[in-house]
């Protein structure tokens, strides 16, 4: 019988076929959804409502992932829900099968192969790229180090205009108090290999238009780390006539999405000198307000957006007397839910709410400039899904997957792009070291000295024994 | 190609009492590969990580060559880390997934392709240079991800823990393959595991750490033969050494109601200790009339040899469950139905430790 460690037990998870290997799942349980490279067998499984993403790994892989996952979301760290183990499979034959490690799948998530299709705009990808900049920042200042930054293990969501990145393999991560500049410096530059690489493939894949170039764009990734990296922990000197350039220094990180917990001041006794390095910052400076006023759940800039929103309608209504917490709650009832209630069920799946009230936002605009009126928010939202949303497809479960990816090529399993692409009609050349393999002995734990002893006779190595 | 030096290298977590490495003095020769091995925590993934740059060298100093890297970047210090990624592009062949990042480093192409062709020979993976992954086996991806380490051809390779997430077939297999190629290769490489017997089977010299300390470095046959410490000899053999504590008398240590003969000048070396410690390794035991009585309590046949556990003689059942076991290896068969049995030992394989300093005697 295996074994379920969860924080969150799920009955539902009690009839799969755990006696199996999970690349032998019947296709009937299995969802195919796009995901990036992996190298290790992992599959969406469907269990009622939710999908889980189920991936097969060693045993102390499966629990120091499964803990460091549950670290990173306890840490309030853009990354996916961890939901369980299960352990100590057994096949019907008795022999003991790898455990899984189960994940929540992000809904409205679009991994990289869906976002990097032909066409896709230079200006698309440069938001791309800042997204995964700004999660490195994010975990490396939490004291992460993740080992494996490649676009396979990151999952994008729409965030407004832009995309929020969000971690979705944390196998080779690990939490320190803090990251050395070494450390840091490792990560980026397992980071830009590995992001090269990813570059290079969907290049080679016809995926990248010829003038985005992959050393550019890794460039650019190295580039926008270390600008916002000094901005975050970076030193700044100046004269005590300069007391502004504190505030300038927090207004500039709020405006980056930080909060500054704790900055260090030094004066210098012996001159005017004013010394200032932000030692605590938490990203989510607009998600963190939002959430205090009216409880919406959302990514950064759309919080933004909305919050601009919001300062809007409160200094249109003559409210700025008014709590904000008040205003605040007038305008959820007033302005986002109407809004919301236009849309109908069945095509709720399509947005999260605030992308949808952000995609509102800019349809009224556009609107406004071009009838030369205010177009009035309720309108704005019926064209909106009529001219809009009707025509986008699912993302809350995206299956783009499901088509093909390049011009002609077929995926050899459409629930696994890491085994690549149909080759018609080719053998694979004779491999002898593959019959080597086949031909070792069966593992096992016990150190066998004669045969050492025999190698070092062979080489002439000596025991220090037997000398 | 290179050495490496460690120079009481010293490394302490802020907050932390002890340092996770104290003065580690190391000397990896060139070409060596050179494994450290020790439980969890014993500080061999740090000493690593000091090398590679990424944590930092509080006192001390490590020289890779001639020169000190104690304060230089990662990217400075020539080193590869193996397996540091394993992911294989489907679109591109094998040739560019293992060439890419030379690429990177703007290497020439005709000298990027020489250096991939001559890794795929020495990987046994020229014919599939042109083909795109598709379909490789787990061990000819392990192969691919070794020869990304070496065409960027550094001064030394790193390797952490490589083997840790692989099945039990391909880590044996994958294990003799990177012992192969690095003899043939010739870098000096250093390896950490926490798997003695994986440590024993690769190393050319083997380094043994417990809580930050270098216990002993030495070929796996001296750490065999001569463990330096008790816990060495605890640590390195599979099944392990049996160590049994005894009471000092004329002429030995006596264990039960038999005395085991060891020489006057290693028991001299331990004046005044009342009790020391023999370890003796399973295989060097034999039945012999004269020899430590034991009780059996299993009998493992493996053909050729048998194994048996067994209590030493005149342990209560209650007692036995703790009681130490000991374990022998055995070449004649076990006279069946015996439960007691008396285990003799040629005087050259025993081991002699004072159970003061933990040091070895003899």
């Amino acid at each position: 019988m295996p074994r379920f460690v969860s924080t969150t037990p799920d009955s539902r998870l009690l009839p799969f076929p755990w006696d199996t290997p999970l690349a032998d799942w019947p296709v009937e349980l299995l969802v195919a959804l796009p995901r990036g490279l992996s190298r290790h067998v992992v599959r969406f499984i469907q269990v009622g409502h939710s999908v889980y993403a189920a991936k097969e790994v060693v045993e102390h892989l499966a629990v120091h992932e499964y803990r460091l996952l549950t670290d990173l979301y306890r840490l309030d760290t853009p990354s996916v829900e961890p939901v369980g183990i299960i352990t100590e499979r057994r096949d019907r034959a008795g022999n003991l099968l790898d455990p899984i490690l189960l994940t929540r799948h992000l809904e409205f998530s679009l991994p990289y192969r869906s976002l990097f299709t032909p066409g896709v705009r230079q200006e698309t990808v440069s938001r791309l790229l800042d997204a995964m900049v700004v999660l490195i920042a994010r975990l490396h200042l939490i004291g992460f180090k993740w080992g494996d930054v490649s676009l396979s293990n990151i999952l994008f969501r729409r965030d407004a205009g832009d995309f929020a990145a969000y971690l979705v393999d944390a196998e080779t991560g690990e939490l320190h108090t803090g990251l050395s500049d070494g450390q840091r410096e490792q990560d980026l530059e397992i980071a830009r290999t590995n992001l090269y690489g990813d570059f290079l493939d969907l290049q080679a894949g016809g995926l990248l238009l010829p003038p985005l170039d992959p050393i550019t764009l890794v460039d650019t990734v190295t580039t926008r780390y270390h600008e916002l990296w000094q901005e975050l922990t970076g030193v700044e000197e100046f004269s005590g006539s300069e007391m502004d350039r504190i505030e300038g220094r927090v207004r500039r990180l709020n405006a980056l999405g930080f909060d500054v917990a704790e900055m260090d001041i030094q004066t210098d006794a012996g001159s005017s000198k004013i010394r200032i390095q932000p030692k605590v910052v938490d990203a989510g400076h607009h998600q963190r307000r939002l959430m205090r006023l009216t409880g919406l759940d959302t990514e950064e800039n759309q919080a933004r957006r909305l919050l601009n929103d919001l300062d809007t309608y409160r200094f249109r209504m003559g409210l700025s007397h008014v709590d904000e917490a008040v205003v605040a709650h007038r305008w959820l009832t007033e302005v986002f839910e109407p809004v919301m209630q236009q849309v109908p069920q069945q095509l709720r799946a399509k947005r999260e709410p605030a992308q949808l009230f952000h995609e509102v936002l800019d349809y009224r605009w556009y609107g406004s400039q071009r009838e030369h009126r205010e177009m009035p928010m309720i309108e704005a939202a019926q064209g909106y899904v009529r001219d809009v949303l009707e025509a986008l497809p699912d993302e809350a479960m995206s299956r783009e997957a499901l088509l093909p990816v390049g011009p002609t090529e077929r995926l050899v399993n459409p629930y696994d792009p890491s085994q690549g692409y149909v080759e018609e009609g080719e053998q694979p050349p004779h491999d002898p070291w593959e019959d080597e393999v086949d031909d070792s002995p069966v593992p096992s734990g016990f150190l066998d000295i004669a045969a050492l002893r025999a190698k070092a006779a062979d080489t002439g190595e000596g025991s220090g024994a037997t000398r | 190609m290179a050495t490496v030096s460690y120079k009481d290298a010293t490394r302490i977590y802020p907050g932390s009492d002890h340092p996770a490495v104290d003065r580690l003095n190391l000397e990896i020769g060139d070409g060596e590969f050179m494994v450290l091995v020790g439980p969890s925590g014993c500080g061999k993934s740090t000493s690593l990580r000091m090398l590679a740059g990424l944590e930092e060298v509080n006192e001390g100093n490590i020289f890779i060559g001639d020169r000190d890297v104690t304060d230089l970047p990662p990217k400075d210090r020539d080193i590869a880390m193996v397996f540091q990624n394993y992911a294989l592009y489907p679109h591109m062949t094998v040739a560019d997934n293992m060439g890419f990042a030379l690429k990177m480093q703007n290497v020439p192409k005709a000298e990027r392709q020489q250096r991939v062709l001559e890794a795929a020979k020495l990987l046994g993976l020229e014919d599939f240079l042109n083909r795109r992954p598709k379909a490789l086996s787990g061990g000819q991806r392990q192969r691919v991800a070794m020869g990304r380490a070496i065409v960027r051809q550094p001064h030394v390779f790193l390797m952490d823990e490589p083997l840790s997430n692989l099945d039990a077939k391909l880590r044996v297999s994958t294990r003799t393959q990177i012992a192969a190629l690095q003899a043939r290769l010739g870098v000096t490489t250093v390896y950490v595991t926490h798997d003695q017997v994986e440590a024993m089977t690769m190393g050319h010299r083997v380094a043994v750490m417990k809580d930050g300390i270098l216990q002993q470095v030495d070929s796996p046959l001296t750490l065999y033969d001569k463990p330096a410490n008790l816990f060495v000899a605890g640590f390195i053999g599979s099944p392990a050494m049996n160590l049994i504590s005894g009471k000092v008398v004329d002429g030995g240590v006596q264990i039960g109601d038999y005395v085991v003969p060891v020489p006057r000048e290693v028991l001299a070396k331990a004046e005044g200790e009342q009790n020391l410690t023999l370890g003796i390794r399973p295989e060097a035991f034999h039945v012999d009339e004269a020899g430590i009585a034991v009780d059996v309590s299993v009998v493992e046949d493996l053909g050729a040899d048998i194994y048996l556990y067994a209590t030493l003689a005149g342990t209560s059942d209650e007692a036995k469950i703790t009681a130490q076991q000991i374990v022998a290896r055995l070449s004649t068969r076990h006279p069946a139905g015996q439960n007691r049995v008396r285990l003799g030992v040629d005087p050259a394989s025993i081991h002699v430790f004072s159970n003061e300093s933990q040091l070895r005697i003899s």
